[in-house]
C-alpha cells in the first residue's frame, strides 16, 4: 500500500469550478416521520480538494448528512449543490448525480455475488459503457496500488473485513467521482484492519481527493482533515479547523464530547 | 465439506491418524471417540430395529386382511401391469412435455410477477395492483377448478382461433396457478435481499432497472432455488390432471386400461412411474440446497 492511489482526480469541471465549493448544503432539513428531526438548518461546504470530517455521537447525523448528499435520503427543506448545480431540485437527474459521488459505506456492502473484480466494474461498464476490458485494466490498477492485485477473482466473502473495505474503496474510485463520501469506513473493523483502510483514505487525500467522512476515528480526523465538524442533535454545533476543534473547542457540548472520547481511550 | 459439518457430527479422523509433530491422542480423546463409536452403533441399530418391525407389522396386517387376496388380484396383478406399462410411459412423454414447456413459462412469468408487485412509486399503482390481484387469486383457486374452467369453458366460448386442444388448454391452466406460487417465491427473495446493496448500487450511479437486475435478482434467484425446484416437482405431478380433459397422459392411458375391467393395477403403475420421476428431482434439489449451503457457511467462517 505504500504507492500512491490514484484518484480519480476529477476528470472535467475542475478548471471550470475553481475554488468554488464542490458540495455545498444550505438549510437543509430532514425529518423522519413527525417526531424525530435528523437535520436541522445544516449549511456546509467543501472545497476542492479539502477533506471534511463529521464527528459526534451515533444519532447526531452525520450519516444521514452523506445519504441526503448522495440523494440516497429525500431532504424536507433547504438545497444541495454539486458543483454549483442543485441537485435536490426534483428535475435532476438522480442517476448522473451519483455517477459524480462515490460512496463507501460502513458495512463495505459488496456485492456477494460477484467477484471482486466485477464488483469494481460493474457501474464502469453498466454506467460509463467503457469496455470491458478497459475497466478491467483499470480495476487491476486500483487493486495493484491497494495491495489487492491477487484478490481479484475472489469472492468478497473470501476477504478480511479490511480487504473489503479496500475492495468497496476501489469500486467507488473506478468511477472517477468528483466527490468521495465516506460513511464511518472503518467502525466495523477489528483495530488492527483500521490502519490500512485509512492509509488509502490518506493517499486520496495527498493526490487531491475532495472527501466528506463520518468518522469515531477522532486522531485520525485530526490528521487528513482540512474542516472538522461537529454533528450535535442535528445541527453542526461547531465546525473548525483540526487544531482549533479539537485543541480549543468553543462549545461546551464539543468539550463534553471530545472528554467522553478521550475517556474512551479513542483520541 | 471439511469444515463445518465435520466438526458438528462424529467425523473427526480417527486418533490413530499419527501426526507429523509426535502428538500421541490422549486417554482422553479416546474414551471420547470409543463413546461416540458406540453411541453411533446403538442409534443404527435401534433406528433399524425399528424400521423392520414396522416393516413386519405392515406387511402382516395388509396381507391377513380379509380383503387381501381380492385385493392383491384388482391392485397388484403382474399381468396387467405388464400390459399397462408400455402404454403409461407412452402417456408419460406428453407430461415430461408439459413439464418442460410449462416450467419455462412458469419461471418467466412467475419472475415477472414478482418483479411487478415490487416496482416502486406511484406511477405503477396499477401494474402491482393487478399482478397483486392475479397472484391472490389464483394461488387461491384450486388447481382442479382451475383447469375445469379452462379446459371446459374456453372452448364453450366458441372463440374463433382460439385453441381447443385439452394439452394446450391444460396445460395453460396449469401455468395459471402455478405461475401465481411462483411468483410468491421470487417475490420473497427479492424482499430478502437486504436493501443495502440496492442502496450500493444506486449510488454507484445504476439505475433502477440495473440495480435489480444486476444486483438484486441474481442474489434473490440464488437463494430462492431450493423452494422453486420444490414447485417445479409439484408441477410434474400435477401434470396429471390434464387427463380429466382427456389428453392421453400417463393417467389417462392407465384409466383406459382399468376402466376395461375394472382392475385398478394400471394406476398403481402409473403412480410408481411418477414416483420414480420425482425421485431425481427431488434429490437434485436436495443436492443443490446442500451444496448452496455449504458455500454459505464457508462463507461466514471465514
Amino acid at each position: 500500500m505504500s504507492g500512491t492511489v490514484e484518484t480519480a482526480g476529477t476528470n472535467e469541471e475542475e478548471g471550470a469550478a475553481g475554488t468554488a465549493p464542490v458540495l455545498r448544503l444550505e438549510a437543509v432539513r430532514k425529518t423522519y416521520g413527525r417526531e424525530s428531526v435528523v437535520l436541522r438548518d445544516v449549511d456546509l461546504e467543501v472545497a476542492p480538494h479539502t477533506v471534511t470530517a463529521l464527528i459526534g455521537a451515533s444519532g447526531s447525523g452525520k450519516s444521514t448528512l452523506l445519504r441526503c448528499a448522495n440523494l440516497l435520503e429525500e431532504i424536507d427543506d433547504g438545497a444541495i449543490y454539486l458543483d454549483g448545480d442543485e441537485i435536490t431540485d426534483p428535475r435532476a437527474d438522480v442517476d448522473a448525480v451519483r455517477r459524480r459521488i462515490g460512496v463507501v459505506f460502513q458495512a463495505y456492502n459488496l456485492f456477494p455475488h460477484m467477484t471482486v473484480l466485477d464488483n469494481i466494474t460493474l457501474a464502469p461498464r453498466r454506467v460509463h459503457r467503457m469496455p470491458r476490458a478497459e475497466a478491467a485494466a483499470r480495476a487491476h490498477e486500483l487493486l495493484e496500488r491497494l495491495g489487492l492485485g491477487d484478490r481479484a477473482r475472489a469472492y468478497p466473502d473470501r476477504l478480511s473485513g479490511g480487504q473489503q473495505q479496500r475492495v468497496a474503496l476501489v469500486r467507488a474510485l473506478a468511477c472517477r467521482p468528483r466527490l468521495l463520501l465516506l460513511d464511518e469506513i472503518t467502525a466495523a473493523l477489528d483495530p488492527e484492519l483500521v490502519g490500512e483502510v485509512l492509509a488509502v483514505v490518506r493517499d486520496l487525500k495527498e493526490q487531491g481527493m475532495t472527501m466528506v467522512l463520518a468518522t469515531h476515528e477522532m486522531g485520525f480526523a485530526r490528521e487528513v482533515a482540512d474542516q472538522v465538524c461537529f454533528l450535535d442533535g442535528g445541527v453542526i454545533l461547531e465546525r473548525g479547523a483540526p487544531e482549533q476543534l479539537f485543541g480549543a473547542p468553543r462549545e461546551d457540548r464539543t468539550r463534553q464530547f471530545l472528554q467522553r472520547i478521550i475517556q474512551a481511550g479513542r483520541l | 465439506m471439511t469444515s463445518g459439518k465435520g466438526l458438528l457430527k462424529s467425523e473427526r479422523p480417527a486418533a490413530s491418524g499419527a501426526a507429523d509433530d509426535g502428538y500421541v491422542p490422549s486417554q482422553r480423546r479416546l474414551a471420547r471417540e470409543r463413546f461416540r463409536r458406540v453411541r453411533a452403533r446403538r442409534a443404527a441399530t435401534v433406528a433399524a430395529l425399528s424400521t423392520l418391525v414396522t416393516a413386519v407389522v405392515l406387511f402382516l396386517v395388509i396381507t391377513r386382511s380379509p380383503g387381501w387376496p381380492r385385493t392383491r388380484e384388482t391392485f397388484f396383478s403382474a399381468d396387467y401391469a405388464r400390459q399397462a406399462l408400455p402404454k403409461v410411459l407412452e402417456g408419460l412423454l406428453l407430461n415430461l412435455r408439459l413439464l418442460v414447456v410449462c416450467g419455462a413459462a412458469v419461471l418467466v412469468i412467475g419472475l415477472l410477477l414478482a418483479v411487478a408487485r415490487t416496482l416502486r412509486g406511484p406511477v405503477f399503482f396499477p401494474l402491482r395492483a393487478l399482478a397483486a390481484a392475479y397472484t391472490d387469486f389464483f394461488r387461491g383457486l384450486p388447481l382442479i377448478i382451475c383447469l375445469l374452467m379452462v379446459v371446459f369453458g374456453v372452448p364453450a366460448l366458441r372463440l374463433q382461433g382460439v385453441t381447443t386442444d385439452p394439452v394446450v388448454l391444460g396445460g395453460s391452466a396449469l401455468v395459471l396457478t402455478y405461475s401465481a406460487y411462483v411468483s410468491e417465491v421470487f417475490r420473497a427473495g427479492i424482499e430478502s435481499v437486504h436493501p443495502s446493496q440496492r442502496a450500493a448500487a444506486r449510488s454507484l450511479g445504476l439505475s433502477s432497472g440495473q440495480a435489480l437486475r444486476f444486483v438484486v435478482l441474481p442474489q434473490a434467484v440464488r437463494r430462492v432455488v431450493p423452494p422453486l425446484l420444490n414447485d417445479l416437482v409439484s408441477l410434474q405431478k400435477d401434470t396429471g390432471l390434464v387427463s380429466i380433459a382427456g389428453a392421453v397422459d400417463a393417467v389417462y392411458a392407465a384409466q383406459i386400461i382399468a376402466g376395461k375391467d375394472f382392475n385398478y393395477t394400471p394406476y398403481v403403475v402409473a403412480g410408481l412411474v411418477f414416483v420414480a420421476l420425482t425421485i431425481p428431482m427431488t434429490r437434485l434439489t436436495d443436492w443443490v440446497t446442500a451444496r448452496m449451503d455449504r458455500r454459505r457457511a464457508q462463507g461466514g467462517a471465514v
